[in-house]
C-alpha cells in the first residue's frame, strides 16, 4: 500500500512540476495546490498508513494506530486552502490591473 | 505561573481580531495597536529578568507534558527578539500613522500588522516544530496581505512572485516535516535534538538537515535572496520598513535554532555549507548595492549582506560568534528599518527614486541629512554606534577558528556597505541644492519623529551594549549549549 502511495505522491508531484513551469498563471496556482495535496499525502505514508485501533486508551486494544499525521495534514490542509484562496484573489487582480496573466509579461520594469 | 510566555502571541492575535469590528474607528486602532507593541515590549523585559533568576521558562499548553504536546519556550535568545521585534514594530507604527494613508488605514492596516507581529513572535517562542511552521504561516499571509495592500501595479505584480516563491518554501518545509517525523517520530525541537544525538547523525538526517537548511534559506534569504529586493521595494515604505527589520530575521532565527540545537553532529557538512552560502550571499549583496542608483534596491540589498553576516557567525558557532551574532541581529532590525524609513522618506519628498537626481538635502532637511548620516555610520560598525559590538564579536569568533578568509570578507562587507551608503549620502544629501525654498515638501515632524526614534534605539543599543551583555551572553550560552535547552524542556517539573 506504502509503495502505491509513494508512486502516487511521486506522480501528483511530476504533474505539479510540470504546472508550476508553465506561463499561464492560473496553470501554476493549480500547480501548488496538487503540490500541497502531493505533501498531504507524503504526511500521512510516511508516519505509516493505518496500523491498529483507533488511539482511544481503554475503548480500544494495543497496537494503536498513530493520530498525529492526521492533526498536522488538517491543520496544513486549512493553510493550504486560505493561502491558494489568497492567490487566486490576488491572481484575479493582478491580471486586472496589468491586463495578462502571462508570467512573462509580468517580468518587472523592462515591460512596463 | 509561565502563562506570561504566551502573551505575546496571543494578544496581538486578540486585538488584531478585535480591531477588524473597528473599522471605522482609525483612532483607535492607531492607538491600541501602538500600546499592544509597548505592553509586549513590557511583558518581554519582565520575562527576560525572570529567565535570568530562574532559566529558560516554558508553558505546556493544555498541560501536556513535553514531548506529547504543544509548548512554548522562552530563551533568553528568543525574548530578546521578541522585544527588538516590538520596539520596531511601534516605531514603524508611528511612521504609518503619518504615511500609509487613510485608504490602507481603512482597509484593515493595522489588524494586519498586529497578526504579523503574532505570527513573527510565536516563530521565536515556540518549543515545537510543526508549531513553528504554523506560526510561519500566520506571519507569511499577513505580509502577503500587508504587501498587496493598496493594489499598485507594481506592488501586486512583485508580490505575486513574493506569495508564489513563499508557497513553494512552505512546500518543502511541510517536505521536511514529513521526512522528520517519519525518521524520528517526533515534532518537540528538544526531544528532537535528543534523538538525533541518541541515534547519531546518519546522513538521512542530514539531507532532511539541508532540507531545512534550503527551506529556511529561502525565507531567510540567504543565498536564495533573488526574490529578496523586487518585493522589498514595491510595498509602502511603513511596511517595507517591517519587512526588512522583521521578516528575513524570523528565518535566520530557525536556521540558528534548528542548527544550534538539533543538526549539530555533522558540522562538516551542514555549517560548511553554511559558511559558503553566506560567503556567496555577501558577495552577491554587495554586487547588487552597488550596482543600483535605485535607492530602494540599495537598500534592500543591504538586507541581503546582513543576512549573510549573521550566518557567518552561526557558521562558526563559537560562543563569542553566537553572542556577536545576537548583538547584531537587534542592531540589523532597528538600523535596516530607520534605513528603509529613512530611503522611503526621501524618495516621498523628492519624488525620485534614484540617487543622482536627488541633490543637497541637507540644506532642505537638515535634521534627515544627520539621521541618514548616523544610520551609515551604524551599518558601517562604527564604535559607540550598535552595528560595532556584533562586527567585533564576530570577528572574534572568525579569529578563534581561524577562517581568515571570511574575516576579511566580512569586514570588506563593512567597508561595501559603507561606500553604497555614502555614494547616496555625497550625492543626495550633500551636494548642491537643487530644490528651493520654495518649492519643498515640508517634511512633517510627525514623519522624522520614527526615524529620530530609531536613531535613539542604535545609539541606546550601542552604549547600553554593556546592560545588555548579561542577557546576551546567557542566550549565547543556550546556543552554545544545546543540552541547557533540552533539559530545561524534558527534565522534570
Amino acid at each position: 500500500m506504502e509503495t502505491l502511495m509513494i508512486l502516487l505522491i511521486g506522480v501528483l508531484i511530476a504533474v505539479a512540476t510540470y504546472l508550476i513551469l508553465s506561463k499561464n498563471l492560473i496553470r501554476v496556482i493549480l500547480g501548488t495546490a496538487v503540490l500541497s495535496h502531493a505533501v498531504h499525502l507524503l504526511i500521512l505514508t510516511i508516519a505509516g498508513v493505518k496500523k491498529g485501533n483507533v488511539p482511544l486508551l481503554e475503548e480500544a486494544e494495543a497496537p494503536y494506530t498513530d493520530a498525529l499525521p492526521q492533526a498536522l495534514i488538517l491543520t496544513a490542509i486549512v493553510i493550504s486552502f486560505a493561502v491558494t484562496a489568497f492567490v487566486l484573489v490576488l491572481a484575479y487582480r493582478t491580471y486586472q490591473s496589468n491586463g495578462t496573466d502571462d508570467l512573462e509579461g509580468l517580468r518587472g520594469p523592462e515591460n512596463e | 505561573m509561565n502563562n506570561i510566555v504566551v502573551i505575546p502571541l496571543i494578544l496581538p492575535i486578540m486585538l488584531g481580531i478585535a480591531l477588524v469590528f473597528l473599522r471605522p474607528y482609525v483612532k483607535t486602532q492607531r492607538v491600541i495597536s501602538l500600546l499592544t507593541m509597548v505592553a509586549i515590549a513590557i511583558v518581554s523585559v519582565i520575562m527576560l529578568g525572570r529567565i535570568q533568576e530562574t532559566g529558560i521558562m516554558r508553558l505546556d499548553f493544555g498541560g501536556w507534558k513535553p514531548p506529547f504536546g504543544i509548548l512554548f519556550v522562552a530563551d533568553s535568545f528568543a525574548v530578546l527578539l521578541v522585544l527588538t521585534t516590538s520596539i520596531v514594530t511601534a516605531i514603524c507604527l508611528l511612521y504609518a500613522f503619518s504615511s500609509i494613508g487613510e485608504k490602507r488605514e481603512n482597509m484593515f492596516f493595522y489588524p494586519f500588522v498586529l497578526l504579523l507581529v503574532a505570527g513573527v513572535n510565536g516563530s521565536f517562542l515556540t518549543g515545537d516544530i510543526f508549531n513553528l511552521f504554523v506560526c510561519f504561516e500566520v506571519m507569511l499571509l499577513a505580509s502577503y496581505v500587508l504587501i498587496t495592500l493598496g493594489g499598485e501595479k507594481a506592488q501586486l505584480r512583485e508580490s505575486l512572485k513574493y506569495v508564489l516563491i513563499n508557497v513553494l518554501a512552505s512546500w518543502f518545509f511541510l517536505v521536511a516535516l514529513a521526512y522528520l517525523y517519519g525518521t524520528l517520530g517526533t515534532l518537540n525541537m528538544a526531544h528532537l535534538a535528543e534523538r538525533v544525538a541518541e541515534a547519531g547523525q546518519d546522513p538521512i538526517l542530514t539531507t532532511i538537515a539541508l532540507l531545512f537548511l534550503v527551506v529556511f534559506a529561502l525565507k531567510a534569504g540567504l543565498l536564495l535572496f533573488f526574490w529578496l529586493p523586487g518585493s522589498y521595494s514595491v510595498p509602502p515604505t511603513a511596511v517595507a520598513a517591517l519587512f526588512g527589520a522583521l521578516l528575513t530575521k524570523v528565518g535566520i532565527y530557525a536556521l540558528f535554532r534548528m542548527f544550534t540545537l538539533i543538526f549539530i553532529h555533522q558540522p562538516e557538512v551542514t555549517h560548511m555549507l553554511i559558511k559558503g552560502m553566506a560567503a556567496v550571499t555577501i558577495i552577491a549583496g554587495c554586487l547588487g548595492a552597488l550596482a543600483y542608483k535605485d535607492i530602494r534596491q540599495i537598500v534592500a540589498y543591504n538586507v541581503v549582506i546582513a543576512v549573510g553576516f549573521v550566518l557567518i557567525g552561526l557558521s562558526v558557532s563559537t560562543e563569542a560568534a553566537f553572542e556577536g551574532a545576537i548583538y547584531y541581529l537587534m542592531h540589523d532590525m532597528i538600523a535596516k528599518a530607520m534605513l528603509f524609513l529613512l530611503a522611503g522618506t526621501m524618495i516621498y519628498l523628492t519624488g525620485e527614486k534614484r540617487f543622482d537626481k536627488m541633490s543637497g538635502l541637507i540644506r532642505n532637511y537638515p535634521v534627515l541629512g544627520w539621521m541618514f548620516f548616523v544610520v551609515m555610520v551604524s551599518l558601517a560598525g562604527i564604535p559607540p554606534l550598535s552595528g560595532f559590538v556584533g562586527k567585533v564579536l564576530i570577528g572574534q569568533g572568525l579569529i578563534e577558528t581561524g577562517s581568515y578568509v571570511l574575516l576579511a570578507l566580512a569586514f570588506i562587507s563593512s567597508v561595501v556597505v559603507l561606500y553604497s551608503l555614502l555614494r547616496i549620502f555625497l550625492n543626495a544629501i550633500f551636494g548642491e541644492t537643487i530644490i528651493s525654498i520654495e518649492d519643498e515638501t515640508p517634511l512633517p515632524k510627525r514623519m522624522l519623529t520614527p526615524i529620530v526614534l530609531f536613531a535613539i534605539c542604535t545609539i541606546a543599543l550601542g552604549f547600553g551594549a554593556e546592560g545588555l551583555s548579561s542577557y546576551v551572553s546567557d542566550a549565547a550560552n543556550t546556543l552554545a549549549n544545546p543540552s541547557i535547552y533540552i533539559d530545561a524542556v524534558l527534565g522534570g517539573k
